[in-house]
């Protein structure tokens, strides 16, 4: 938890940022708390979780890269679906975000 | 400004400060802006018409230092930050610098912090003197602080006291 | 299917102002724009815009979305969907899309793509360490949700881009160790790169990224000089401790859709990338198709406002709808985009399109 404190802007010049209803979801089992109003990304992120999955072959740490829907490199598992891309999904109460090591299932 | 990666030359900011005395009588806008973009509000901005009209928006900013008064509504209209306002009046041995600041959190009245040049480097110390916070300027604060009258020309910003 | 006789392909600056101009000359208009919200990349810009009033100089990029997000909620005309993802474009004239979860077919009149454009990447070794971001994604985290990257970044790129991120990363209370570019010169406003500079944040130009070091993320970032080749200098390199790189070494056109269609494409290294042959009016060599803003040239938002409003006019003209401002209009928004371009980076952006245009 103290991670997430750590890397959400308290204050800002410019912005105020809506953080009124707490969201718990789950990232490996392992619950943690995001915003309404935020992507999955934005809340992994804020929890201090960069790695997102690995690569098929070589097994290198992946993340996001462009944080909005174009470049692939974010898909993960989420509610058992395959394929999401977790940096436009946004957070619900009670999902169930998993890595997605694999080219992922949809049947 | 030199676009291989240096600030400002000394000719360049020597052009924008007005003639000397002018800054002595009272405040004034210096306008940092050497390069052509497109942009014009600094001219909408000024009450005074003190900063000339455009024939085209690339052109470089005129100021009229005579025509000015000081009152800073350009700092913070100035889309490139790149105005400040300058009082060589203020004391004996103090010039009073007014400069947008976008920062949190904003200094208090009194406080002292660190003059930076144009670099960013420490000069001396400088005073806070006033902070102006409204919604007229739309989350451009602008915080005036004295300066030992011999860095006139060399503080351009501020830092916080670690 | 729904029957249309303006359908705009994207909710960002360049097509809600398409979709204001053609609603405002009598067209009826749906815009798809596939996120949450409308208003593309203004949502993130917390610094004031430059150009003129007409293009909303001083005013921030987050408060000019609310204002034309307000202009089109008072236009009958203009059907906005967001969530709502275009999908193809067919030989017949049919769009398909997604909608809110439901997959519909569309049959317009006329349409205008404004889908933007999307960030480029770099090529130096471990450039997949998570904690390597785009300049975009940056801002989204920083200016959407309120989080930060990380504590310690290296800007790669002084164009706006990369000068005005930094800036931003600053003020969200992040320490930026240097901006890198390996041109020669510092491409963005030299204003921008001022407010930096006098931050103490280094502007180091002529230099590359030699290699990103880390395990699971970004630990280090190792860049290096290069000489008048464009070749590293041995000997030259110099580390930061950084969890983050930021990437901004440009844009490239989302024009996909527009491929599909069978618009004719040029690579024009001036406007980013592959961007269609279009009229000064904005159609494409597929008629009754334009194009405005990123996605036919990657530019400002300024001038894809202004394109955005010209190809709307165009469209809602070439359906019928005339008045007797409209080329009054025209005209001015053609004079709006000459001044726009004529900086040291308009120069390069004309020549990019002379040779597109015709």
């Amino acid at each position: 938890m103290d991670k997430q404190f750590k890397l959400r802007i308290t204050k800002h010049p410019i912005l105020t940022f809506n953080k009124d209803k707490t969201v718990k979801f789950t990232f490996e089992g392992k619950e943690l708390e995001g915003y309404e109003g935020e992507t999955i990304a934005a809340a992994l992120h804020a929890n201090g979780i960069k790695v997102l999955s690995h690569s098929h072959e070589r097994k290198r740490a992946r993340g996001f890269y462009c944080a909005i829907g174009n470049c692939g490199q974010c898909n993960m598992i989420v509610n058992g679906m395959s394929n999401v891309r977790v940096c436009t999904e946004m957070l619900e109460d009670g999902m169930i975000v998993q890595t997605q090591n694999d080219k992922g299932r949809l049947l | 400004m030199c676009e291989k990666s240096k600030v400002a030359s000394q000719q360049q900011i020597d052009e924008a400060f007005p003639a000397d005395g002018r800054l002595a009588k009272g405040p004034a806008a210096i306008i940092e802006c050497f390069q052509r973009i497109p942009c014009n509000p600094c001219f909408a901005a000024c009450k005074r018409k003190a900063i000339k009209e455009f024939n085209d928006i690339n052109d470089l900013p005129i100021i009229d230092h005579d025509a000015c008064n000081g009152c800073g509504m350009c700092i913070v209209k100035c889309p490139g930050l790149a105005i400040m306002v300058v009082d060589a009046g203020y004391s004996a041995h103090e010039a009073l610098i007014k400069i947008p600041y976008e920062f949190v959190p904003l200094p208090n009245k009194t406080q002292i912090l660190n003059g930076l040049d144009r670099e960013g480097k420490y000069i001396c110390d400088v005073i806070v003197r006033d902070v102006w916070d409204s919604k007229t300027l739309d989350k451009t604060p602008i915080i005036s602080f004295s300066v030992p009258i011999e860095y006139i020309k060399n503080v351009r910003n501020i830092s916080m006291k670690s | 299917m729904i029957e249309v006789e303006v359908l705009v392909i994207g909710g960002g600056p360049a097509g809600l102002c398409a979709a204001i101009n053609a609603a405002q000359a009598g067209a009826q208009v749906l815009v798809l724009e596939r996120h949450e919200l409308p208003g593309g990349q203004l949502v993130k810009q917390t610094h004031m815009f430059f150009g003129s009033e007409k293009q909303y100089a001083s005013v921030r990029g987050v408060d000019i979305a609310p204002k034309l997000i307000d202009k089109i909620a008072k236009l009958d005309k203009i059907n906005l969907e967001t969530q709502a993802t275009a999908l193809g474009i067919y030989e017949d004239g049919v769009v398909t899309a997604e909608i809110k979860g439901v997959y519909t077919h569309i049959k317009p009149k006329r349409i205008i793509v404004a889908t933007g454009a999307s960030e480029k990447t770099l090529v130096f070794p471990n450039n997949d360490l998570p904690g390597i971001y785009g300049a975009g994604a940056v801002q989204t985290l920083m200016n959407v949700y309120g989080v930060k990257p990380g504590n310690n970044v290296l800007m790669v790129g002084a164009g706006n881009i990369g000068l005005i991120v930094s800036y931003q990363l600053a003020q969200a209370g992040v320490k930026i160790k240097a901006i890198i570019d390996a041109a020669p010169k510092i491409g963005g406003y030299l204003v921008h790169a001022a407010k930096v500079q006098r931050m103490g944040i280094p502007i180091l130009t002529g230099y590359t990224v030699k290699e990103a070091v880390g395990t699971d993320c970004i630990q280090k970032a190792v860049i290096v000089k290069l000489d008048e080749n464009w070749q590293p200098v041995e000997g030259t390199e110099i580390e930061y401790e950084v969890d983050v790189m930021c990437i901004a070494v440009g844009l490239s056109p989302l024009a996909e859709l527009l491929w599909q269609a069978g618009c004719d494409m040029k690579y024009i290294s001036e406007l980013s990338g592959f961007v269609p042959v279009r009229t000064k009016m904005l159609e494409t060599s597929v008629k009754g198709m334009y194009v405005a803003g990123d996605v036919c040239g990657v530019e400002e938002a300024t001038s894809a406002m202004v394109e955005g409003y010209l190809a709307g006019l165009a469209a809602a003209e070439s359906l019928g709808y005339k008045n007797e401002i409209m080329a009054e209009k025209r005209q001015d928004y053609i004079d709006q985009l000459e001044a726009l371009r004529g900086g040291h980076i308009g120069k390069k952006i004309l020549s990019g399109l002379k040779k597109v245009t015709i």
